[in-house]
């Protein structure tokens, strides 16, 4: 159920984000989804690929700094308050997201929530318990 | 002239002086000091051996590293009852070295301190505004003594808190201001900011140092402020402020040699080189009784200036405008920076050995200080408030230890150029003499 994301490490300087792009489709790895966070001196670009293993490599070899962090899908219903009714159930079991962000899927038309926990073991079973879809890796890396 | 007798001294009276002055410190300092008996031995040398000046030569020489490890009493010559004050280096490199005073080098110190306000024209009807820090280092205090010695008004305001620097140098007329250089373009600047005509201030002189600056910034500070900026020298194992001043001309700095005796050597041969020639600058405290120099190596690069008597009647020699070191500190903000303490704060947060670069930089009359860290795997999170807490740690752990507030780059690996043997450690971009 764990999701593998891909984490790297980007100067605020233009140019930065296309070489870590270019160096994954020289791969061959497609991106699923991604988020990137900014801050005034540096972002943390936040990929989810098909090929974890050799987007990493690639990454690497071109001397990126990255880091692989275990993240949970969820999949949301498509209408008013499904994405509340996720946070209030994560609320409840005391779980803090560190962060999140959101795409929709093209084959289920439904939307997807990526999660970052600080422990997320704990939040796969609040989510279990609560009954709220957490879609398996695979399945993820196929979208 | 504060003091016309000893400012003027005839060359031959001053130099049979000096050859006084320097047999009483060696037979003090080899009777008194363990390290000094221990170096004298070494090299063969006895207290009587030294006859005159010209013996010097026969000498070791001091580095700072030996200083450093007599800490913190080790170069004391005299039993803590005659010590009136103890002043230290910031001791960033490691303990600081620590110099203690008598009576008698207050005294000498204030003197010259005195003398070098004197050299710009300074007199008991002036007031000083002090605008060095006071504390451990000898800035504040020196001068603050120097201008009492002179019988002038000590205003000691310590550096920061410019408005009221501005404020207080308008409504009490001050005449006279000692601070960093940069400091005193921060003060014309605030005071514009202030709408003040700082042109029609009172004041006629300035003496800065404790940084490096250029004639540029002389110019530029002469033209924001109505006074004559003269360069000041001391350093804080000799004395402090007051070792050499430059007079009005404006051509060199005079060494008050009858208590500092300067000489020029090779840094690489450590052989005496003549007046006119460039080399590293290397004093010996001919009165000092707490803690007596012997041939200390400052590092700096400068030249003792054979241009002859200057027009101002001081007979003593010039040093000319310190040139650069023959080390890597860097001086920040009249802070002394060395590139190793950097990389000390930076292991010691992670436990890793990441890549870094200091840059030095003025901007607008600042010195800043940015350093470049790499980010590795072991540092690197994919957490925002992470990384941001990472980086404030290692601007506060170089606060702590360095004293400067440095602003913390974390740049992607490979960004730093690696040398083919050494890495560039330091890009200094302030302009060079």
């Amino acid at each position: 159920m764990k999701v593998r994301q891909v984490s790297i490490f980007l100067e605020n300087r233009s140019g930065r984000l296309a070489g870590v792009l270019s160096e994954v489709a020289k791969a061959g790895v497609n991106i699923r989804a991604l988020s990137l966070a900014d801050t005034s001196d540096f972002g943390i670009l936040r990929l989810i690929v098909d090929n974890v293993d050799a987007g990493v490599k690639a990454l690497k070899d071109s001397g990126h700094t990255v880091s692989l962090t275990e993240v949970l899908a969820v999949e949301i219903s498509d209408r008013p308050g499904g994405l509340a009714e996720t946070l209030e159930a994560l609320s409840a079991a005391d779980l803090n997201v560190e962060y999140m962000y959101a795409f929709v899927c093209r084959v289920t038309e439904k939307a997807v929530v990526v999660f970052r926990f600080e422990d997320v073991d704990a939040a796969l079973a609040a989510l279990k318990a609560a009954d709220i879809s957490v879609l398996p890796a695979n399945t993820v890396y196929a979208i | 002239m504060f003091n016309p007798q000893a400012e003027a001294m005839p060359r031959e009276e001053l130099r049979k002086l000096q050859g006084e002055r320097l047999r009483s410190l060696v037979a003090r300092a080899y009777e008194r000091v363990a390290f000094y008996r221990a170096k004298m031995d070494a090299q063969g040398v006895r207290p009587e051996d030294i006859r005159g000046i010209e013996d010097i030569v026969k000498l070791p020489f001091t580095e700072k590293s030996e200083f450093r490890d007599q800490y913190p009493f080790g170069m004391f010559a005299v039993p803590m009852s005659e010590i009136v004050r103890i002043h230290a280096s910031s001791g960033t490199t490691g303990k600081p070295t620590v110099v203690g005073y008598t009576r008698a080098d207050i005294d000498n110190w204030a003197e010259c301190a005195a003398r070098s306000l004197g050299c710009g024209g300074a007199t008991a009807e002036d007031t000083v505004q002090v605008a060095y820090g006071y504390g451990l280092f000898t800035g504040g205090l020196g001068m603050h003594y120097g201008a009492e010695k002179l019988g002038a008004a000590a205003l000691p305001m310590s550096a920061g808190n410019t408005e009221k620097q501005v404020m207080l140098m308008k409504d009490f007329g001050v005449t006279v201001l000692c601070c960093t250089p940069s400091y005193a373009l921060q003060i014309a600047e605030v005071a514009e900011q202030m709408g003040e005509d700082v042109r029609s201030f009172p004041l006629k002189a300035g003496f800065f140092g404790a940084e490096p600056w250029t004639q540029g910034m002389r110019e530029h500070i002469e033209e924001r402020l109505p006074l004559k900026a003269l360069d000041i020298y001391g350093l804080s194992e000799v004395a402090g402020p007051g070792v050499a001043n430059e007079c009005l001309e404006q051509d060199g700095l005079h060494v008050f040699e009858d208590h500092f005796y300067p000489e020029i050597i090779d840094p690489e041969t450590g052989a005496s080189l003549p007046d006119g020639e460039k080399g590293e600058l290397v004093f010996t405290c001919l009165t000092k009784e707490g803690v007596p120099l012997i041939r200390y190596r400052t590092r700096d690069i400068t030249l003792l200036m054979n241009s002859g008597p200057c027009a101002c009647g001081r007979t003593s020699r010039k040093m000319a405008r310190l040139m650069g070191r023959t080390d890597d500190m860097l001086i920040i903000r009249g802070i002394n920076v060395f590139p190793s303490q950097v990389e000390n704060v930076l292991v010691r947060i992670e436990g890793v050995h990441p890549q870094y670069l200091i840059i030095v930089d003025r901007k607008g009359n600042l010195d800043t200080i940015e350093i470049q860290v790499e980010v590795t795997e072991d540092l690197f999170s994919d957490e925002v408030k992470k990384l941001e807490a990472l980086r404030d740690k290692i601007h506060y752990q170089i606060k702590a230890m360095l004293n400067v507030s440095a602003k913390i780059t974390l740049v992607e690996p490979k960004t730093i150029e690696r040398g083919l043997g050494k890495a560039k450690r330091v890009l200094d971009r302030r302009q060079r003499i």
